[in-house]
């Protein structure tokens, strides 16, 4: 009657537990042996049949025989299996003593594969596991919206720039940076208002005086480089008589805020208008020829 | 469609006439109840210009009155922002608070603030790190003085930390990666001190960096802490602090910034220059990243059994927009 379970569930008509591939055929049957379909590992369409299953970690052999057939509450016979991988193995081969090759053969490798499988279980539990946390995306979204927000609020740059003024003020970096302070700002004021009353005066001079006043600093501070600003730092001192002149400079030119920055930058640029004088002879005098 | 339009206009218009003798009762219909699209959006653009005319004719107004007062007129109102309109946080730190300054006198930071010790990191990232996570660690030794970058090779957290205390470390930062960035950053005062867990966001390397500078060099750079207001907030800055020699060394010009706002912490590092008394001159170098903090320990690290003094709890703390913890 196995031959007609085969013939109607295996090969025709429709078994539940086969899923179909490409390929091959599968058994989903939970007794199965080996997971495919097949004439030999039908667990339903074979009356004397094995299999091994594991079960919180220990393995049990399931033997199903024909006497049992009609009674299918005791028709799984269920052996616990030794703990030692070679014993295990022993007490299959007495239990299945007489029984087709194949199924012993095939539950001697179910039994392997499982007992593999258990070890790496236990092994894996020992390391560190890697916990994986869902994103959210609105979450997401929001906080990367609200740190573009909070940096343009921060203004970083004003920020420190003002934090490391203080700090100079404070005189934490005690004598390092020599800006003579009150001194500097008297010096600045008095050239202030000497400029002021004399701009005026001097201002339709102004062409004429760039040339005479040729900067001979040949300072090759590129600003980009800090490390060379030591000399930026000593030369601003010499800056301090020139004030007035860059002054002028800087109300000709109407870039008041950079010109002390760019002191040394723009004496590489030497401003010198070159006027031409053009003498033009009268074209027309060829006539008089 | 006359009929439509017809009590809707009228309605209207009585609002716009000039008020007759008796006193008009406002139009009891509203622009969002006219059922016809168009018609609707229409009297929705009337309204709105209606609107803008009046706040305008405000606006002149109070400009002409204060005018008119000259030096009499009242002060200029500031306007609102989210750091004016903070929730006052009943934490925030008072400078001349005494239970604070013997709070931080004895925490775990005091050895570190007598100078008794000399702080020494570990840098270490999650397994497997990948290539930007590597430069990113690297560019982070070289910003943090006496630090040293380790290779994780799969090693457990808690068996490093009582290894790095034997060596004589002093913090632990662990750069955790995800999908080739890194993403989050575990710093742990070493000798069982706070660990604190961030979430890490827009790293930027140093060549992604526009008109940077130089590499950083040896020296040790100067801290800036900005706006740890609160309880929480010092403790965390105190953290960063640690991290760095006490005795800055001004002739490398360098500074490393921890900029706190809205809960976020900025952090860059940059070379000044003064170039005069009132003007400095900053240049970036080294990378850059933002933290928000998510969690803060008291002991060292320990997900499970550890005691935290403060973890995000989304749906507590993230009620209202005007609230920050740090």
């Amino acid at each position: 009657s196995s031959q007609v379970v085969w013939d109607t569930l295996g090969n025709r008509q429709f078994c539940s537990y086969k899923i179909t591939t490409k390929t091959q055929n599968f058994c989903r049957n939970e007794y199965n042996l080996t997971g495919l379909c097949n004439r030999s590992s039908c667990p339903l369409a074979n009356s004397q049949y094995a299999t091994i299953r594991e079960e919180k970690g220990r393995c049990y052999l399931y033997m199903k025989t024909i006497e049992r057939a009609a009674f299918p509450r005791r028709l799984w016979e269920r052996v616990l299996l030794n703990k030692n991988y070679e014993k295990a193995l022993e007490e299959i081969d007495e239990n299945l003593i007489y029984w087709p090759r194949f199924i012993r053969h095939k539950c001697k490798q179910r039994f392997t594969k499982i007992t593999q499988y258990l070890i790496r279980i236990r092994k894996l539990t020992l390391k560190r596991q890697r916990k994986l946390v869902p994103l959210r995306r609105k979450i997401e979204r929001r906080e990367k919206r609200r740190e573009e927000k909070a940096l343009i609020a921060a203004q970083l740059d004003n920020a420190i720039e003002k934090e490391l003024l203080e700090r100079l003020k404070q005189d934490t970096y005690g004598d390092i940076y020599n800006f003579p302070i009150h001194a500097f700002d008297k010096a600045l004021q008095q050239q202030d208002a000497e400029s002021e009353s004399e701009s005026d005066a001097e201002k339709e001079e102004d062409d004429e005086d760039t040339d005479t006043r040729e900067f001979v600093e040949a300072d090759d501070s590129d600003l980009s480089d800090f490390e060379d600003m030591d000399k930026l730092e000593t030369s601003s001192e010499e800056e301090q008589e020139e004030e007035e002149e860059v002054e002028k400079k800087a109300s000709h030119s109407k870039s008041k805020g950079k010109t002390p920055l760019k002191g040394p930058a723009r004496r590489k640029r030497r401003y010198i208008e070159i006027e031409y004088e053009e003498e033009t002879e009268p074209t027309t005098k060829t006539k008089a020829a | 469609a006359g009929d439509g339009s017809g009590p809707v206009g009228a309605a209207a218009e009585d609002g716009g006439l000039p008020a007759p003798e008796r006193v008009l009762f406002p139009p009891t219909f509203s622009v969002s109840e006219i059922k016809n699209k168009q018609r609707r959006h229409f009297m929705f653009l009337r309204w709105k210009q209606q609107q803008r005319k009046e706040k305008l004719a405000a606006k002149k107004k109070r400009r002409k009155e204060r005018e008119a007062l000259g030096d009499k007129a009242p002060p200029k109102a500031v306007p609102k922002t989210i750091e004016n309109q903070r929730v006052y946080d009943e934490t925030t730190v008072d400078p001349n608070d005494e239970e604070v300054a013997f709070d931080e006198a004895t925490d775990e930071f005091a050895p570190y603030f007598n100078r008794q010790t000399v702080p020494k990191i570990l840098i270490t990232t999650s397994d497997r790190p990948r290539g930007r996570t590597v430069r990113f660690c690297e560019q982070l030794s070289t910003v943090i003085p006496n630090s040293h970058v380790y290779y994780r090779r799969g090693l457990a957290l808690k068996r490093i930390i009582p290894q790095c205390i034997a060596r004589d470390f002093t913090d632990l930062i662990v750069i955790n990666e995800d999908r080739k960035i890194p993403n989050g950053l575990v710093l742990s005062h070493l000798p069982d001190g706070p660990t604190a867990h961030f979430r890490m966001s827009s790293v930027r390397l140093r060549k992604e960096i526009k008109r940077t500078g130089k590499e950083p060099t040896e020296h040790v750079p100067e801290v800036i802490l900005n706006n740890f207001t609160t309880r929480l907030g010092h403790s965390v800055g105190r953290m960063f602090a640690s991290l760095f020699p006490h005795d800055p060394q001004f002739i490398g010009r360098q500074v490393a910034t921890f900029h706190n706002q809205r809960d976020y912490i900025f952090f860059r590092f940059h070379r000044y220059i003064f170039k005069s008394e009132k003007k400095v001159g900053i240049q970036e170098l080294g990378p850059r990243f933002t933290l928000k903090l998510r969690s803060l320990q008291k002991g060292t690290f320990d997900s499970k059994f550890g005691e935290y003094e403060w973890i995000h709890k989304r749906r507590e703390m993230d009620t209202s927009r005007r609230k920050f913890h740090l």
